[in-house]
C-alpha cells in the first residue's frame, strides 16, 4: 500500500503517543462526534434503513461472487462507450500504468478527485518521482497535502486539524503551490474555503489530466460513479482532457438498480445528508463533452487474497462511508495516524491486514486496536462484522495458517512477539480445564490477599493494568468455596460429566476448616 | 419500604426449573459476591439454583485473543457441564454473548447448551417475567450497559426496568452511556494507552452523575470502571446489578459494592 505509512511503528506505541496529544484528542472528539450524532439523525428517518443495509450487504456479496464475471462485463462496456481498462495486480503496477498514461499526454501537471485508491497505492509520490505534480482538490486533501502531513480519515482527511491550523497552513503553503493565501485569512470557515477555492480554481482551469477513483462501476453499461460534496469532482471529471480512473475491483456492481440502495445508505452514512450535493456519472467518452481520453485502472492489490477468505471477505463491501471511524471510541482517542495506512478505523484494521498481510509488527497490530465493543458492526451500511473479522484476523496473527498471497495458498507462521501471550493462555486454559488445581489457586490467592497490592506497580504486562487502574480486593473465599459450604451436600443431577472434580476427599476436608 | 410481592411469598415464578448457574471465572475468582447475590436472587424468586463444580471458564479471553484452538477444550467443558440444565444463567453480558454467539461456531455439539443460555436480566424478564424482583436499594446508582449486554445480546430496557422497580433507588442518567468502557479484555494490556484514555472518560462521566454507585451487568468492566475510579480516589462503588437486585431491607448493608 502506501509508501508514505512505511516504517510506523505498531499500533500500541503509535496510539499512546497520539492520545496524549491533547489537542488532536480535542479535535478528534469534537469533529466525531458532531458527525456521530448527525449520522444517527439522518439514518432514523428512514423506516427501512435495516432492509436497506441487507439489501447493500446482499448485492454486495453476490457480486463478489461473481466478481470475474461483473468485471469482464464492465471491461467490456467501457471499452464499447469509447474507454480503456487497464488491470493492476498491485499497488506498483497501478502506479506505473497511470504515469505512464500521463507521460503520454506530454502533461507533467494533473489534478485529483478525492480517491481512497490511489491514497492506498501511494500515486502521487511515485508521479512525483516522474516528475509529475498531482494537485489534490478535495478541501481536505488539500489540507493534507500542503501541510505535507497524511490523511487521518477516510472522509475527512484533514479530521486532525483544527481551523486555526487549517489557516497556518493555507497561509504558509498555498504560495509554494500556486495561487498564495489571501492576505489577513482568518480562521473563519467561509474564508478559508474562499481560499480554497481561489486557489483551486487555477488549477482547474489549467489541468489537462485528471485523475479520480470511483464509489460505484455499473457493470451493465459501464458507468462509473463519484460521489462528493464540493464540486471539485465534477470540475476534474468535466475540464480536462484525459480522465484516469483507478479504482479497486470490489467497487463493481451489476445494475443502474443497485444504485438505488447505495446512494441512500452511503451519504446518511458518511457525511449524515439524504442526499450528496454531486453525483457525477459517465460512460466511456463522448464527442464534445468532456474528456475525449478515458482510462480505467482496475486495481487488485490484495483484493482477490480477501476474497479467498470466507470470513474476511465481507471487508470487500466497504464503500468508504467511514461511519465507522466516526463511532469507534479507540480511533476517537487514538486518531488515523496510529492505523499507519490509508485506511484508519474499524475498517482499516481489518482491511489493511488483509491487503498487506501480518507480517509486519503494525499489521500484526492492527486487528488488537478494538475493544471489540461492536459499534462500527451496528452503524456500517452494509453490515459488515467488524469484530468478527478482527478475531478472526487476530487468529492468523497468532496461530499462523493457511492464506492466499496473490493468489496461491500459503501457510503462514505465527506473528512474531506472541510466545509469551501463547504460553499465558495455553496455561491458562490449562488450569481452567482443571477446576481442582484452579480452586487450588483461588486459595492461595485468598490466603494471601492481604498482601496483594491493589496500587503498586505489577511486574510484567500487569503494569499496564496498573498504570492507571487499581486492582479489585481479592476476596476471602470463591464463589466455588463458597457454594461447596453452604449447598453442598445437595443431590446433583445424575450423569454429570467430571464428577471427580465435584467432591473429592481434599473438598470434604476444605469444608471443615471453613468458617 | 416493605419488599416487593416477589420476595419469598406469593410469586415464586422460577418454581420447578432446573437452572445451572454460570458465575463465570472472573466472578467465581474476584467478585464471588455476584455470585452469591444471584444465588440469594434466583431462590428468593423460586428458582432450583445449581452449580456445576466442572464449570470453569467461558474461553471468552482465549478466543477474543485469537486463541480459538485453546478455547476449544474449555468449550466442550462448558457443554458438559451444563449439559442437563433447562436454563443456563450467566450474570456476565460478554460471557453470554461468547456462549450464544461462538461456543456452536467452535464446538458445534455445544449449540443446544448456547441456546438455552441466558444472561441473568434475560432470565429475569424473559423467562421468568418478573422486573420487581423485590430489592430494596436505597441509593443513587447510574447503569452503564457494557458492549456486549447493549449490542451483542440486546439487552435493550431490561436492566432499566428491573433498576426502576427497586426500591429506594434513584437511577440518574450516565452521559455517553452507550461508549464502551475501554476494558476490552486483553485489549485492557495490549493498547494500555487507549484504554486507560477510554477509562478516564468513563469514570469523568459516571462522576459527573453525582450517583453513589456505577452499576453494569459485567464485572470484568466493572473492574476497569472500578479500578479507574479508584485510582482518580472516587468514592463511586461499582456494583453488579445482580447485588443491587438481591438486596432487600434486611440484606441492604451487606450489598455495599461488588466484593468479596
Amino acid at each position: 500500500m502506501s509508501g508514505t505509512f512505511l516504517g510506523m511503528p505498531a499500533f500500541p506505541r503509535a496510539a499512546a503517543e497520539s492520545t496524549g496529544d491533547a489537542r488532536l484528542r480535542a479535535n478528534l472528539r469534537h469533529a466525531t462526534r458532531t458527525i456521530r450524532d448527525k449520522r444517527a439523525r439522518a439514518v432514523a428517518e428512514l423506516p427501512d434503513w435495516q432492509r436497506l443495509r441487507a439489501a447493500g450487504a446482499a448485492v454486495k456479496d453476490r457480486t463478489l461472487r461473481h466478481l470475474d464475471h461483473y468485471l469482464e462485463q464492465l471491461e467490456r462496456a467501457v471499452t464499447e462507450a469509447g474507454g480503456t481498462v487497464h488491470w493492476a495486480a498491485d499497488a506498483a503496477e497501478a502506479n506505473r500504468i497511470v504515469t505512464g498514461l500521463v507521460l503520454a499526454t506530454g502533461e507533467r501537471e494533473a489534478v485529483k478527485v478525492k480517491s481512497m485508491a490511489t491514497q492506498e497505492t501511494g500515486l502521487n509520490a511515485a508521479l512525483e518521482k516522474a516528475g509529475i505534480r498531482a494537485y489534490e482538490t478535495d478541501l481536505a486533501e488539500l489540507i493534507v497535502q500542503l501541510g505535507d502531513d497524511l490523511p487521518s480519515h477516510i472522509l475527512v482527511p484533514a479530521i486532525h486539524r483544527n481551523r486555526g491550523e487549517i489557516r497556518d497552513i493555507f497561509r504558509e503553503r498555498m504560495g509554494q503551490w500556486g495561487r498564495p493565501a489571501p492576505d489577513g485569512l482568518t480562521d473563519r470557515p467561509a474564508e478559508l474555503a474562499e481560499a480554497a477555492r481561489l486557489h483551486l480554481r487555477e488549477k482547474f482551469l489549467r489541468a489537462r489530466v485528471a485523475i479520480s477513483g470511483a464509489n460505484f462501476m455499473v457493470a451493465e453499461t459501464g458507468t462509473l460513479v463519484v460521489v462528493e460534496s464540493e464540486g471539485n469532482g465534477r470540475m476534474c471529471l468535466t475540464l480536462p482532457e484525459t480522465l484516469i480512473s483507478v479504482v479497486g475491483i470490489e467497487k463493481v456492481v451489476p445494475t443502474w438498480q443497485d444504485l438505488e440502495i447505495f446512494l441512500q445508505l452511503l451519504p446518511r452514512s458518511s457525511t449524515a445528508e439524504r442526499m450528496n450535493p454531486y453525483t457525477s456519472m459517465w460512460t466511456g467518452t463522448t464527442d464534445g463533452d468532456g474528456p475525449r481520453d478515458f482510462h480505467l485502472v482496475l486495481l487488485d492489490n490484495g483484493r482477490t487474497d480477501a476474497l479467498a477468505d470466507a470470513v474476511g471477505r465481507q471487508a470487500l463491501r466497504c464503500i468508504r462511508c467511514s461511519a465507522c471511524l466516526n463511532v469507534c471510541p479507540v480511533y476517537e482517542r487514538a486518531g488515523g495516524h496510529a492505523y499507519g495506512s490509508a485506511y484508519p478505523g474499524p475498517i482499516g484494521a481489518i482491511l489493511t491486514p488483509q491487503l498487506r498481510g501480518v507480517t509486519s509488527p503494525l499489521d500484526a497490530s492492527l486487528p488488537y486496536a478494538s475493544s471489540l465493543c461492536g459499534a462500527c458492526y451496528d452503524v456500517c451500511p452494509v453490515a459488515i462484522n467488524i469484530p468478527e473479522v478482527l478475531v478472526h484476523l487476530r487468529e492468523r496473527v497468532v496461530e499462523g495458517g493457511e492464506v492466499t498471497v496473490r493468489g496461491t495458498r500459503t501457510r503462514i507462521r505465527p506473528a512474531r512477539g506472541h510466545a509469551a501471550e501463547r504460553a499465558a493462555m495455553r496455561a491458562a486454559g490449562w488450569a481452567f480445564g482443571h477446576p481442582r488445581l484452579l480452586r487450588a489457586g483461588q486459595r492461595l490467592a485468598g490466603r494471601a490477599r492481604r498482601l496483594q497490592p491493589r496500587r503498586l506497580p505489577l511486574p510484567g504486562p500487569g503494569r499496564a493494568w496498573s498504570a492507571t487502574r487499581d486492582l479489585p480486593p481479592l476476596p476471602a473465599e470463591p464463589f466455588r468455596d463458597w457454594w461447596q459450604r453452604t449447598r453442598g451436600d445437595r443431590q446433583a443431577p445424575e450423569g454429570r460429566a467430571d464428577r471427580a472434580d465435584r467432591a473429592g476427599p481434599e473438598e470434604e476436608r476444605e469444608r471443615g476448616e471453613s468458617p | 419500604m416493605a419488599d416487593g410481592p416477589a420476595a419469598g411469598r406469593a410469586a415464586r415464578p422460577g418454581a420447578g426449573l432446573r437452572v445451572g448457574l454460570f458465575v463465570t471465572c472472573v466472578n467465581d475468582t474476584l467478585y464471588p459476591g455476584t455470585g452469591r447475590a444471584v444465588v440469594t436472587l434466583l431462590e428468593r424468586l423460586g428458582v432450583a439454583v445449581d452449580f456445576p463444580m466442572e464449570q470453569s471458564c467461558c474461553g471468552q479471553p482465549q478466543f477474543n485473543t485469537g486463541y480459538r484452538r485453546a478455547a476449544e477444550p474449555l468449550v466442550r467443558r462448558h457443554a458438559r457441564a451444563f449439559a442437563e440444565y433447562d436454563y443456563v444463567v450467566t450474570p456476565s453480558g460478554s460471557c453470554a454473548a461468547m456462549i450464544r454467539d461462538n461456543h456452536p461456531g467452535i464446538v458445534p455439539d455445544s449449540a443446544p447448551v448456547a441456546e438455552r443460555t441466558y444472561e441473568l436480566t434475560e432470565f429475569l424478564v424473559d423467562v421468568l417475567g418478573v422486573t420487581d424482583v423485590g430489592a430494596y436499594y436505597p441509593h443513587t446508582v447510574t447503569y452503564h450497559p457494557t458492549c456486549h449486554g447493549l449490542r451483542a445480546l440486546r439487552l435493550g430496557d431490561r436492566p432499566r426496568r428491573l433498576l426502576a422497580a427497586v426500591r429506594g433507588l434513584t437511577l440518574v442518567e450516565l452521559p455517553g452511556a452507550e461508549e464502551c468502557c475501554g476494558f476490552g479484555g486483553t485489549f485492557a494490556v495490549k493498547n494500555a494507552a487507549v484504554s486507560a484514555a477510554m477509562g478516564a472518560d468513563k469514570a469523568a462521566a459516571v462522576m459527573g452523575t453525582g450517583a453513589e454507585a456505577v452499576c453494569t451487568v459485567d464485572n470484568s468492566c466493572l473492574m476497569h470502571i472500578g479500578g479507574t475510579l479508584s485510582r482518580l480516589g472516587s468514592p463511586v462503588r461499582p456494583v453488579h446489578l445482580a447485588e443491587i437486585l438481591a438486596a432487600t431491607a434486611a440484606t441492604g448493608a451487606a450489598a455495599e459494592g461488588s466484593s468479596g
